[in-house]
Order: C-alpha cells, then sequence, then structure tokens
C-alpha cells in the first residue's frame, strides 16, 4: 500500500506554474491578449480563446473564502494527517486556489481574513503554494 | 418567453419502475435496469417493442441494454455517469419526443456503487487539488456549508432539519434503505467526514435502478395509468468553477434564480403553489442553497425556514417524501423524479401529500435543472 500523497500532474498547460512555486514565485495564467487571469491553466483564455497566455507573478495576497477538516483519508497518504484541514482562498488578482494553511489553525481566523502565500517543498521537483495568515512571518 | 415554453403540458411520464434498493453482489448494472425497465413497462401497460427511445445513465454500454431489453430504437442517448443528469434526460427526451426522434422514451438508471465499494473520492477521481488533500466532492459541499454559515449565521442545527425530515420520510416508504430514527440531537453527534459535514448529511451509496417512460400528450391516452404532465422545465450551467469540481462560491444562486424564472413562468405556477419539492440531495446543504434559488425563502434564510419540521409531510414544504438521497436510495435524482409522479397519482401510502397536483424536481448543482410535475 503506498503511503505517498498523490503530486500535481505536470502538463505543457501547468508546468510553468510548478516551475514557478518551485522558485518562490505564485504564479496565475494571464491572457497576453485581453489581460484575463485564471486558475489553473487552460488551452486558452476563457475570456478570449487566444492562445497567447503566460504563467504571470502575483501579488500572493488573499482571503480566506473558507475552510474544511478531513476526518477521512480518501488517499493513504493523508491517512496519518487527520485530522487536517483545507482552504479556500480568493487571490487578490480574481482567481481562487484550494491550498492548506501555515502556522495557524482555520479556527483561528475568520472567514474573509487576509492571508498571504508561502511555499512548501515536498521534494526536489514539488513545491506546493500553501498560505499563512497576513503579516504572520513566521 | 422562452420558446421551448411551448412544450408545456405536451409530455407526460406514464410509466416508472425502480427496483429494490441495497447490496446487490449477485447482479449487475444491466440486470438492475432490465429489472427497473419491466417494471416501467408493467406500470404502464405498454408493448415494450413500442419503445423506440432509450436513455441510459451509469449503464456502461446502451448497445448491450437494449440488446438485452431486445429493442431497436430509432433515438438513443447516453448521459455520462454523473449525479446532475436525471433531469437533464428527461428534458432532453421531452425536446426528442416533441421533435418525433421517437414515441416512447425509456430512460434507465442503474448504481451498483455499494457492492462494487465505490467511495467517489481519491484515486477514483483525481483533480488538480488532491495534492493538498482536497479529495472528494463531499467536501465541496463542506466548503459551501461552512460559508453559508459565516455569512449569514446558518448552524448544523438547522443543516440536521434536512437529514432528519428525510430520514422521517423514509420509515414511511417501505423501499427505503435506512429506517432507523434519527434526530437533530444524533445528527450533531454523528462521525464527522469532512467538517463542518457529518455523517448524516451524506447521501447513502447503495444499488438499485429506476426507469421513466415518456410520451407525448396524445398517446399517453391511450396507456394504463394517468399520465403526469411536464408542466415546466428550467436550465442553467454553471462551468466557471468547474475545477474545484460540485462548488460555487455563491451556491448557485444566480443560476438556480434563473431555472426557477424558467420553471415557474412555463408551469404558470410559483413557490406557493408547489405542494411538494423534490430536491437532489447529495449533501444536506445543497437542499438549503436549492429552497433560496427557488424562492421559498430568500437567500441565508434556508436555516431559520427548515427548522420545526418545514420539510416533513404535513410541514409548510413536503420535500424528498421517499427519503432523498440521504435515506431511501442513491439513485442521483432519478428515484426523486418517480416519487414526483406516485405522488401526483396518489400512491405514495404513509407519505402521500393530500391532494398534491403541482411537484416540483429541483437540482442545485453545476447543471441546475427543475421541473413540475401536474396530473394530466
Amino acid at each position: 500500500m503506498s503511503t505517498t500523497k498523490p503530486r500535481p500532474r505536470i502538463d505543457t498547460v501547468s508546468k510553468g506554474f510548478w516551475d514557478a512555486a518551485r522558485a518562490g514565485t505564485l504564479t496565475v495564467q494571464r491572457c497576453d491578449d485581453c489581460g484575463h487571469n485564471h486558475y489553473p491553466g487552460s488551452p486558452v483564455c476563457p475570456n478570449c480563446l487566444s492562445s497567447n497566455q503566460s504563467w504571470a507573478p502575483v501579488s500572493g495576497r488573499g482571503t480566506l473564502l473558507s475552510w474544511v477538516r478531513f476526518h477521512r483519508a480518501y488517499w493513504d497518504g493523508f491517512r496519518d494527517d487527520l485530522p487536517y484541514a483545507v482552504i479556500l482562498v480568493g487571490l487578490e488578482e480574481g482567481p481562487l486556489m484550494i491550498s492548506n494553511l501555515m502556522g495557524a489553525e482555520p479556527e483561528s481566523l475568520k472567514i474573509g481574513d487576509p492571508l498571504e502565500v508561502c511555499f512548501d517543498a515536498v521534494d526536489e521537483t514539488t513545491t506546493l503554494p500553501k498560505f499563512r495568515p497576513a503579516g504572520n512571518t513566521r | 418567453m422562452n420558446a421551448f415554453h411551448r412544450l408545456k403540458d405536451r409530455i407526460a411520464v406514464v410509466g416508472v419502475g425502480n427496483t429494490a434498493y441495497g447490496n446487490f453482489p449477485h447482479t449487475d448494472d444491466y440486470g438492475l435496469g432490465a429489472e427497473a425497465f419491466r417494471r416501467a413497462i408493467e406500470d404502464c401497460g405498454l408493448d415494450k417493442n413500442k419503445v423506440d427511445g432509450l436513455g441510459v445513465c451509469r449503464v456502461p454500454y446502451y448497445a448491450r441494454m437494449g440488446e438485452i431489453l431486445g429493442l431497436a430504437p430509432r433515438w438513443t442517448v447516453q448521459f455520462p455517469p454523473h449525479g446532475r443528469m436525471s433531469a437533464m434526460a428527461i428534458i432532453e427526451a421531452a425536446a426528442a419526443l416533441d421533435a418525433g426522434l421517437c414515441d416512447y422514451a425509456a430512460l434507465i438508471y442503474a448504481n451498483i456503487g455499494r457492492s462494487r465499494r465505490v467511495n467517489y473520492g481519491g484515486e477514483e477521481s483525481p483533480g488538480v487539488w488532491d495534492s493538498f488533500g482536497f479529495t472528494s466532492p463531499g467536501a465541496a459541499h463542506a466548503l459551501m456549508f461552512q460559508r453559508h454559515r459565516a455569512l449569514y449565521g446558518t448552524t448544523t442545527r438547522q443543516l440536521a432539519e434536512v437529514s432528519v425530515a428525510f430520514r422521517h420520510h423514509a420509515r414511511l416508504n417501505p423501499d427505503a434503505v435506512m429506517k432507523q430514527p434519527i434526530t437533530i440531537d444524533d445528527h450533531e453527534a454523528a462521525r464527522p467526514i469532512t467538517e463542518p459535514l457529518r455523517l448524516l448529511d451524506y447521501c447513502l451509496i447503495n444499488d438499485g435502478a429506476v426507469c421513466l417512460i415518456l410520451t407525448t400528450k396524445e398517446r399517453a391516452k391511450d396507456l394504463k395509468q394517468k399520465p403526469v404532465m411536464i408542466s415546466g422545465f428550467g436550465a442553467r450551467e454553471a462551468y466557471r468553477q468547474s475545477s474545484i469540481a460540485n462548488f460555487d462560491l455563491n451556491f448557485w444562486y444566480d443560476e438556480v434564480r434563473d431555472v426557477a424564472s424558467q420553471v415557474y413562468g412555463m408551469a404558470g405556477v410559483g413557490p406557493g403553489d408547489v405542494d411538494a419539492l423534490m430536491c437532489y440531495d447529495n449533501f444536506s446543504p445543497t437542499v438549503l442553497f436549492s429552497l433560496e434559488g427557488l424562492g421559498f425563502c430568500g437567500q441565508g434564510e434556508s436555516g431559520g425556514f427548515v427548522e420545526g419540521g418545514t420539510l416533513r409531510v404535513g410541514g409548510k414544504l413536503p420535500t424528498n417524501t421517499d427519503g432523498g438521497h440521504l435515506s431511501n436510495s442513491y439513485m442521483q435524482g432519478w428515484a426523486l423524479n418517480v416519487e414526483a409522479v406516485r405522488q401526483i397519482r396518489g400512491q405514495c401510502g404513509a407519505r402521500q401529500v393530500p391532494d398534491a397536483e403541482v411537484v416540483q424536481f429541483v437540482a442545485a448543482t453545476p447543471c441546475s435543472r427543475s421541473i413540475i410535475y401536474t396530473p394530466g
């Protein structure tokens, strides 16, 4: 039985996002023609259908939109973490991201509280963008 | 007025059938689908060879289903095995019947999730967020309910009203899987699955099958049962956040509002005329979101609306009188449409809503749908 956590699937569209995350930069996909921001990446811009898109650095600031706590592991790799929290973040630039909260338990925050990105280097190929309460430097 | 409103009272549900619900490892989706079809055929008294339209959902292969049933249709559609498909399929069949693409459409849904140990999460359906441990459809509803709580002060005790009312109905339904009575305190004490949701907020997973047979108003007159008319329907998708499956930041409110305006406009009724509601309930919060979108209460007011047994037979808005997905059977909306038909026919025994004449189905999902059924 594998106890490995699922890794993000890296394909031609998403590669830029994961390369930037490994370098410590949060990005979203931005259309070079109309400026629309979106995440996850897509082969064409959902606003104007352009294929000219880039992974653009964002502020890393967002707000806590919601959170849940898993008491059941749907992957064996998460069994040792139970119960664990997952958060929904609304980035300042618009897109939503599912992630985890670092340095605090979600009960200590209110919906709408400010968050900022931090990075969790899982191994040499994968770094996951996570979030912590804004202004909390540790 | 929408052009499709001309379909008002044009198409009837004439036959319904379902299998027993439970754990049936000795058979499979085809066996269950065939039994539901046979029962629906017996229900309406139609010669099965007259069925010239076939829609299947969660049945692996339409052609094998057709071979088993000895059908040679001229209209076939396979719907993906998603919970939101029931009303989508019924509306497609109604349009096909009206267009003359077929004369009698059989819609068959079968599920063998219990005996095959399907758990609807993790390695069965890996997604973009699995690396963060966000791995199951129920979690999306937990995210939405947590937000509803924060924005509107909705409580888990109010949410419990949904599960408690549906369990009460299941105890009045001989076919239903769950028979143990539950209370609000039982809901509060149940095992957490994905907080803030607990076990009693989750649908069942069980085997079973459902079949509906539809035809035009004219053809319906020659069949055994009093026809149940499709008097209204409405539809709106929300695909913009589909990478978070089964999730909408605003609880599909705008989409269900739109659906409500279409379905009530077509049927010529309003929420106050609805005698019973059949509400897609994969997870209990969906019911709250549906009530708000349809206008039974304002946005954010569903918690207070359901308090005190509102959703029970005998309450202000009897809802999921068969017990729903939470306590009757995980037939993904299909059994709820059958229950709507049986309520209109007056066949529901101890759970019958007296004089039910306007029965509404609704599914608040990324493909929101509603259908209003009335007597023919």
